[in-house]
């Protein structure tokens, strides 16, 4: 486990170097700038308790550090309970911080005079089961609220919303419809463009997989890589599924009973697949089958996150041994 | 910001009252009502207040929760003080213009505002210390004799336990929505009415949908799981009385002789 000021350093060169067998870290000397500019959100020693001073007190949350830059795909990891949905609500000034405080490009959340409505367009959040907030008569009418409430005029508002609409992949047929006549899929699709459509810098989506079939599944995740790769901003993707994340993300923080336990590259994470399944984690198959391969004898690097990586090193190692 | 309202709701723990028969409760919190009807005076009022401090220090409830809950009924509160101070004839205290208050009224105002206080505390602490569904059973239980009438008491109980069971889902689904709303911008703090007014569109289109889609998936397990209304049907804890639900009952009695009793004996020193 590195601490969190190395990993900030983490950006899409180091994604490139990390790819070199070794799985190291590089880029460790950018650090020290990075930290500087404290661009994006950064949470201090940030502790969160639900019910407080009731019989059915929660501690949510205990002594969470985490810098999150521009520009960066992170995996948000963890078992049901362990604290995710309410770390996301604190991101965005939804949930106020029990002790520690919430930064924002340097700024304490919740001092007063602080634009929270600001907060929120800059940093979208999709909550779980997002559809179950759509409202509008029409579909392009739902994604323009967002927009709306953000005080632009009309015009811009659908600029943004259609632009929304198309990132997510929405065929324009789909526009004028019912949002509740859609399928689940698109429900979803119209639901993430929402709140895409408040132009965030950073976007989190909390489960965007939960309930929908493996190729619903597929579909969403493709899209958010997507997402990521034409609009550069920060995407903070949720899951209880390593298998979901493993191959997209450059970053995985790993939430385990309200604390967090890494914060690394995918690589480095998954090489603690044993302590990941105390915490009813799993590292993605592949991480399996190529730790079973090395057991057996065979000389092979563990640290593949996709097939075909895996492929390819198997290949390789074939053609070392004799 | 709705758990704030602890009015309805169930507090788990551990204690006496926790542990009686949730028919004494529901009994006991009728008689209660009625007593605080009955007596009249501000020394029978002390008796009322004191009874419920009791029943507060043996529910293990903390009294700030039960104080927050009381936030809720507080502009209702305001209200009633604020009509009977003014409305009530008698001698008068003070002139504004045409308002005016007298004796009568500001002694009526205080009493009512006891009156309601003591009535709201008594009966949060009925649904503080029962679960919804104790409380169902014992509804069913007490109206039993009243099947001979062709009440549907069975239906009566089985709907009011799913919408007791609702008021919680229903709060949690409100928040949830309230928050991915505000994700996207909206304001429910708004001072202007009519903004305020249009922000619950966004709020209650979806609460609605959500309750129907619940509504509809519940008839649909209950269907599949041969749900046929209450003929013939046995109770996995069936209500029984203990000793000390007797005693529970000994104890009612006696408080509410002491409320008749105060009421009746025309004692010099009442006020
Ligand atoms: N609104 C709430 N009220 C009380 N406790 C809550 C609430 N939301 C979550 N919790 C508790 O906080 C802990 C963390 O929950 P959550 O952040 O939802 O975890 P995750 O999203 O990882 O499943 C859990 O123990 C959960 O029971
Ligand atoms: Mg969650």
């Amino acid at each position: 486990m590195t601490d969190t000021a190395e990993v900030t350093g983490l950006t899409d060169e180091t994604e490139l170097t990390g790819l070199s067998d070794t799985g190291e870290l590089a880029g460790l000397t950018v650090t020290a700038e990075r930290k500087w500019t404290a661009m994006g959100i950064t949470l201090e020693n940030v502790s969160y308790v639900y019910e407080q001073g009731t019989a059915m007190q929660t501690a949510a949350l205990q002594g969470i550090s985490l810098e999150i830059p521009d520009n960066q795909f992170i995996g948000l990891i963890g078992h049901t309970g362990s604290g995710k949905s309410t770390l996301v609500q604190l991101l965005n000034g939804l949930l106020r911080p029990t002790s520690g405080r919430v930064l924002y490009n340097g700024k304490d959340i919740h001092e007063d005079g602080f634009d929270k409505k600001a907060l929120r367009a800059n940093v979208g959040l999709v909550f779980q089961y997002p559809e179950h907030q759509l409202f509008e008569v029409d579909v392009l009418s739902d994604v323009m609220y967002g927009p709306k409430n953000l005080g632009l005029d009309e015009a811009t508002c659908k600029k943004r919303a259609i632009q929304a609409l198309e990132n997510v992949g929405m065929k324009e047929k789909y526009f004028k419809t019912s949002p509740f006549d859609l399928s689940g899929g698109q429900k979803r699709r119209a639901a993430i463009a929402g709140v895409l459509a408040m132009n965030p810098r950073i976007l989190i989506l909390d489960e965007p997989t939960a309930g929908l079939d493996p190729r619903g599944r597929d579909e969403i995740l493709g899209l958010i890589s997507e997402m990521k790769q034409k609009l550069s901003m920060t995407i903070i993707l949720v899951s209880h599924s390593m298998d979901d994340v493993a191959r997209y993300v450059e970053r995985i923080v790993v939430m385990g009973h309200g604390k967090k336990v890494f914060d690394d590259t995918p690589r480095n994470v998954f090489k603690h697949y044993i302590e990941l399944e105390d915490l009813g984690l799993s590292a993605p198959q592949i991480t399996y089958i190529m730790n079973t391969l090395r057991d057996y004898g065979m000389d092979v690097h563990t640290d593949a996150l996709t097939v075909e990586e895996a492929a390819a090193e198997i290949l390789r190692a074939a053609k070392r041994q004799p | 910001m709705f758990k704030d309202i602890t009015i309805g709701q169930y507090y788990q723990t551990e204690s006496l009252l926790h542990s009686l028969d949730p028919r004494v409760k529901i009994v006991g919190t009728l008689a209660y009502i009625i007593s605080l009807f009955v007596v009249d005076s501000f020394a029978g009022y002390l008796v009322c207040a004191l009874f419920l401090i009791v029943m507060i220090r043996l529910s293990n409830v903390p009294v700030g929760y039960i104080v927050r809950g009381m936030r809720a009924i507080l502009i209702l509160l305001l209200i009633t003080m604020a009509f009977n101070l003014f409305l009530t004839p008698g001698e008068t205290l003070v002139k504004f213009g045409f308002l005016k208050i007298t004796k009568q009224g500001l002694a009526f105002a205080v009493k009512m505002a006891i009156r309601l206080s003591l009535l709201v505390i008594g009966s949060s602490l009925m649904t503080l210390t029962t679960t919804p569904n104790q409380l169902t059973d014992a509804i069913e239980s007490l109206l039993n004799p009243l099947k001979r009438l062709r009440v549907p008491v069975h239906e009566i109980a089985m709907m009011m336990s799913i919408a007791l069971r609702f008021i919680p889902i229903l709060m949690e689904e409100t928040d949830k929505i309230m928050k991915a709303q505000i994700a996207r911008g909206a304001d429910f703090e708004s001072k202007n009415l009519i903004k305020k007014i249009q922000s619950l569109v966004p709020l209650l289109v979806p609460l609605f949908i959500s309750a129907f889609r619940r509504a509809n998936d519940l008839a649909m397990a209950m269907e599949a799981r041969c749900y046929r209304g209450g003929a013939g049907r046995t109770k996995m804890k069936p209500l029984v009385y203990q000793g000390r639900d007797q005693g529970a009952y000994f104890i009612l009695l006696a408080y509410f002789c002491i409320c008749v009793a105060l009421r009746l004996l025309p004692l010099p020193f009442l006020v």
